[in-house]
């Protein structure tokens, strides 16, 4: 019994010097936070110019100066955000899709700007939503993100609303976008008018774009919190 | 006294004289037959006109993204790819119109021809593919922009569709030529469905 005592009391007393020489445990390791990674996609560029503007600018410097507002705030909110284009150069549109595809984005924007209509113009692709698929047609990769590019185009239809500015809404084939495996969207914006349709503010106007890259901004925020957002490579 | 070579002189001008006299009566007499001859050529009866008839047009509207069914009448004549000429004619009158909801110069004269030709994977027999040929000018002066180009498109396939069922599919050519996009923007090089383009007043995602 007593031999017993003894051998018990040597090993705590060993036990405790061992714990003392330890370094003190680490905290269990944390999950790595997902990325976010937002595509920036100024459309046109080089000699693609886009639209003629009324303000005597051409369409793909609009369209870059967008971009450029649009990444500053989400880079503050602490985004990471990929541009297609930083300077006047021309871009394919299948490159593009293949950097969008490449950074495995949370959503893809790609800007235009137009004379005509009202208000900002937003587009998702008129693909039939389709089951994801281990392989995919390059020209549709689209439609296994559909119904999320939808839900991305709710979010900044909600945020442009929220901002006072007009919107509209439509389906259309965009063939740069259906390459894309992310939720996508065309951003289009038209002059602001008011209600006997005379333009209030230009397409290139930077208040008007300063309101437009704010509210866009916001809806990317909301659609990181959104509970139904699934990560960027599960449709 | 006169000296003898100018009574020959004479003689030979009196001679020249007459002769180009009797060659330019002959010259008119041939230019009279000949403007009689082309006069026989002339229509003589008057060109049927086609009785004027009830043909749907789905109007595009900028400043809502709509594409809106109106009723108009206007002669359509009874070859189905004249007719489709056209109700397209008509539609892009109302666009060049002024006060117009979907600015587009150019008018009638835009469309070059419309052809019918059997589509390819159709479903039922019957369907057609309709090759619209748009002139380059119509093109050139397009306004750009997603929305307005999409809505142009997308009104030409649907009026086809309401006038003539059969049509299908709708591809578009410019100045007889693919290319890739109207003005910058809405795809050229894909066969629309004329289904996809139904009117809708606000559209919405």
């Amino acid at each position: 019994m007593r031999c017993s005592n003894t051998a018990a009391v040597f090993l705590a007393l060993a036990l405790s010097a061992v714990g003392q020489q330890l370094p003190s445990p680490q905290p269990a390791p944390q999950p790595p936070v997902p990325r976010f990674v937002v595509i920036i996609d100024a459309a046109h560029g080089g000699d693609d110019t886009g639209a003629h503007l009324s303000s005597g600018q051409l369409e793909k410097a609009a369209n870059l100066a967008l971009s450029v507002r649009l990444r500053s705030l989400l880079t503050a909110r602490g985004f990471q955000v990929i541009t297609t284009r930083e300077n006047d150069s021309f871009i394919e549109l299948n490159r593009r899709a293949e950097l969008a595809n490449h950074a495995n984005a949370a959503a893809c924007i790609s800007l235009h700007a137009t004379e005509s209509g009202s208000g900002v113009h937003l587009f998702a692709s008129s693909l039939a939503p389709a089951n994801p698929t281990r392989f995919m047609p390059w020209k549709t990769a689209q439609a296994a993100w559909e119904t999320r590019s939808l839900a991305l185009a709710g979010a900044i239809n909600s945020a442009l609303t929220h901002a006072g500015l007009t919107v509209t809404l439509g389906r259309v084939p965009l063939p740069g976008i259906e390459s894309m495996t992310c939720p996508a969207l065309a951003v289009e914006l038209g002059p602001q008018r008011d209600a006997d349709r005379k333009v209030t503010a230009e397409p290139d106007s930077p208040d008007y774009q300063a309101q437009v890259a704010s509210a866009l901004a916001a809806a990317v925020l909301e659609w990181r919190s959104d509970p139904n957002r699934t990560g960027a490579r599960q449709p | 006294m006169i000296p003898r070579y100018q009574k020959v002189l004479f003689v030979i001008l009196l001679i020249a004289a007459l002769g180009m006299g009797i060659k330019l009566w002959q010259l008119r007499d041939r230019a009279h037959k000949r403007l009689l001859a082309g006069q026989t050529l002339a229509p003589t009866a008057a060109p049927i006109v086609a009785p004027a008839e009830q043909a749907t047009l789905v109007v595009a509207n900028d400043f809502d993204n709509s594409l809106v069914p109106q009723v108009h009448s206007l002669p359509l004549p009874a070859d189905p790819g004249a007719r489709a000429r056209a109700v397209l004619g008509k539609l892009l009158d109302l666009y060049a119109a002024p006060e117009s909801t979907h600015e587009i110069p150019g008018g009638a004269a835009s469309v070059d021809q419309v052809f019918l030709l059997h589509a390819r994977g159709a479903k039922s027999p019957g369907d057609q593919l309709a090759v619209v040929n748009l002139t380059g000018t119509f093109a050139a002066s397009h306004p750009a922009g997603l929305e307005t180009e999409s809505l142009t498109v997308l009104s030409i396939c649907a009026t086809l569709r309401a006038n003539l069922p059969s049509i299908t599919q709708v591809h578009f050519l410019v100045d007889g030529v693919e290319r890739p996009t109207l003005a910058g923007h809405a795809d050229l090089t894909r066969t629309y469905l004329s289904s996809e383009a139904t009117p809708v007043e606000g559209t919405t995602p």
